[in-house]
């Protein structure tokens, strides 16, 4: 295929009415072509959901080079605030104006709750790098998810592990998300509805770091990830720049939260452990960390790629032996982590690296040619 | 005569037990190019780092464009006018020539003056024009020294502070800097220059002050400063 063209203002333009079109019939394609279609359609809204908290640790990570290996609890500070002003669970003790409150609000409510936990989490690792601040971080994550699995006493604020269920879905623009709406001869069901819901913040969010990538703070991102002493003879301030990371990417995950538990309306701290937060970190440096496309290529697979295997292990194992030989919840795990070792192996700047990233890692090739 | 731009009393720093600098005065006026010589370990990056702010002073005091400096944070030096080009250089490796010129001038907020200043630095530094997508961790080290100087000036210095800009450089190399450091102070841009190769500094510069463990044991005019024999003897091998 011819690159250049798509560079141009005309193949641009294509390619952007290309992808709005697939984007848009994509459930209907999904619910339409597959038997179990409304499962896939939940499968890609929670795809977006990854692409959203990838974004977000992104700027921590890939921008910042900070790494967070906690990042999965400002998701969870999200869906919790979500949970608890939009639930019957703690309603009786809120205020009556704090319930349901408008989506948008909402929104906003969940992203500064989490980057005010972001700004928690990064005020004390100020001074920590790379092995240190991961293991803070990390700990900071457990710490969270072991809060929202112990609040149930002396005060029942979480719920505990049974979690908080009866979330109320999403309300705006006159719609309630969680009932089916008839619409050009097309029944929209919650998880179509809540497609478009999710991808349309997703685009926001897209939006949002990309102009950042190019933005004065952008690039105090990067010069704080090179090189903090140079960083701070430009003038620039590093403990507010590293806050501003933190808690920016703090807000991103917040947000996906809410998102999050207004979809499922059911949370609980299963669903923030150690390994989501792993999860994410592998869809940013699978996909090519730092690389907004990337970044977005990587949360897409890691999030699909056992879905699909789900579907295609038990024909295969039937096929190939006759009978189930090994459990296909692990051998899933099994195949995805393989895969994972094999890409970084073959491609250790990502599957879809800024052209300075694999400038980085190809640098001796380069040499070794001149 | 109005205040100097930089005013340095009895300025005292240490570190743990140790004090590097015991109490030395300077003075840089506006315009000027003056040159601190002395041997290694005599405390001269150590003065400059306590310029900027990188090590807080044991006692002294600091006053530049006519402020004491001793409160303000390290990031706040770049906006007030104080560069530093530190020794070693301290590029971003992984960022290319352009892009570090443009962290030079993260401090300021207008575009088109930026762009402008990016046109001069590639006028002095033609090498760096011709270079300006590569990575910077591959240019060799005369264009590193270069691109420090160059992405110091992005930032529109009241007072540029330079350390050891020859360190590690072939001779011929050393020259071509030199010739830059001329041009910029040909500009008006006022410079204070931390040199081992004290010949070349002092020829360069306009003052030179001497430090010795610690202390300023003498300060001149860089001309008499070169036809001192104590100096000759001890700093310039004559």
């Amino acid at each position: 295929m011819n690159i250049d063209f798509l560079q141009t203002p005309r193949g641009k333009l294509i390619t952007f009415a290309v992808l709005g079109i697939v984007l848009a019939i994509l459930p209907w394609v999904l619910t339409g072509g597959f038997e179990n279609g409304k499962s896939w359609v939940r499968a890609v809204d929670f795809a977006l959901l990854y692409i959203m908290l990838a974004l977000g640790l992104n700027i921590v990570v890939g921008y910042a080079g900070l790494l967070d290996l906690g990042y999965i609890a400002f998701y969870a500070v999200g869906a919790y605030t979500y949970a608890l002003l939009n639930s019957p669970h703690l309603q009786a003790m809120l205020p009556y104006w704090l319930h349901n409150p408008p989506f948008l609000l909402m929104l906003l409510i969940a992203a500064f709750a989490a980057g005010v936990f972001g700004l928690l989490l990064g005020t004390p690792v100020l001074k920590l790098r790379g092995d240190y601040l991961a293991i803070v971080t990390l700990g900071f994550g457990e710490i969270i998810r072991i809060f929202m699995n112990n609040l149930d006493r002396p005060v029942n604020l979480t719920n505990g592990p049974q979690g908080i269920n009866n979330i109320e879905r999403v309300h705006f623009l006159g719609l309630d998300f969680g009932r089916p709406v008839e619409w050009l001869g097309l029944t929209f069901d919650m998880v179509h509805l809540y497609y478009y819901l999710i991808l349309a913040f997703c685009i926001v969010i897209i939006f949002v770091t990309l102009r950042l990538q190019h933005s004065r703070i952008g690039r105090a991102w990067v010069a704080l990830r090179e090189d903090e002493i140079a960083a701070n003879a430009m003038g620039i301030n590093i403990r507010n720049v590293k806050l501003l990371a933190f808690a920016m990417g703090a807000s991103f995950g917040g947000v996906s939260g809410a998102l999050f538990a207004s979809f499922q309306g059911f949370v609980s701290p299963e669903s923030f452990v150690l390994m989501e937060s792993i999860m994410v970190l592998c869809m940013v440096v699978l996909g090519g960390m730092g690389h907004i496309p990337g970044v977005i290529l990587g949360a897409i697979i890691v999030s699909i790629t056992p879905e699909i295997l789900r579907d295609v292990i038990n024909p295969l194992q039937e096929g190939l032996f006759g009978k189930r030989v090994v459990d296909p919840e692990n051998l899933r795990m099994l195949i995805f982590g393989l895969a994972m070792i094999s890409i970084m192996l073959v491609r250790p700047e990502g599957l879809w690296p800024s052209k300075r990233r694999a400038r980085e890692f190809h640098e001796h090739d380069e040499e070794a040619r001149a | 005569m109005s205040e100097a731009l930089l005013q340095v009393k009895d300025l005292k720093v240490a570190y743990g037990g140790i004090h590097a600098v015991k109490g030395i005065d300077l003075e840089i006026n506006q315009g000027e190019l003056v040159a601190l010589i002395g041997a290694n370990g005599a405390g001269k990056t150590t003065t400059l780092k306590t310029l900027v702010g990188m090590i807080k002073p044991a006692g002294g005091e600091i006053r530049f464009d006519g402020q004491p400096t001793a409160r303000l944070a390290p990031y706040h030096y770049v906006s007030r006018g104080l560069v530093l080009v530190p020794e070693g250089r301290g590029v971003f490796p992984r960022l290319s020539v352009a892009e570090n010129l443009l962290m030079g001038a993260h401090v300021r907020n207008d575009k088109a003056d930026i762009a402008h200043d990016m046109e001069r630095v590639y006028h002095l530094f033609p090498r760096l024009k011709e270079r300006q997508a590569q990575l910077a961790g591959t240019l060799s080290g005369g264009e590193q020294q270069m691109l420090a100087i160059g992405r110091a000036i992005m930032s529109r210095p009241k007072l540029l502070l330079l350390d050891e800009p020859s360190m590690g450089l072939a001779p011929i190399i050393v020259q071509k800097i030199f010739e830059i450091i001329r041009m910029i102070a040909a500009e008006g841009v006022t410079m204070l220059l931390v040199e081992q190769n004290a010949k070349l500094a002092l020829e360069t510069a306009n003052r030179g002050y001497v430090m010795e463990s610690g202390r300023i044991t003498l300060a001149d005019s860089a001309a008499s400063l070169l036809a001192n024999e104590a100096i000759q003897k001890a700093y310039l091998g004559e």
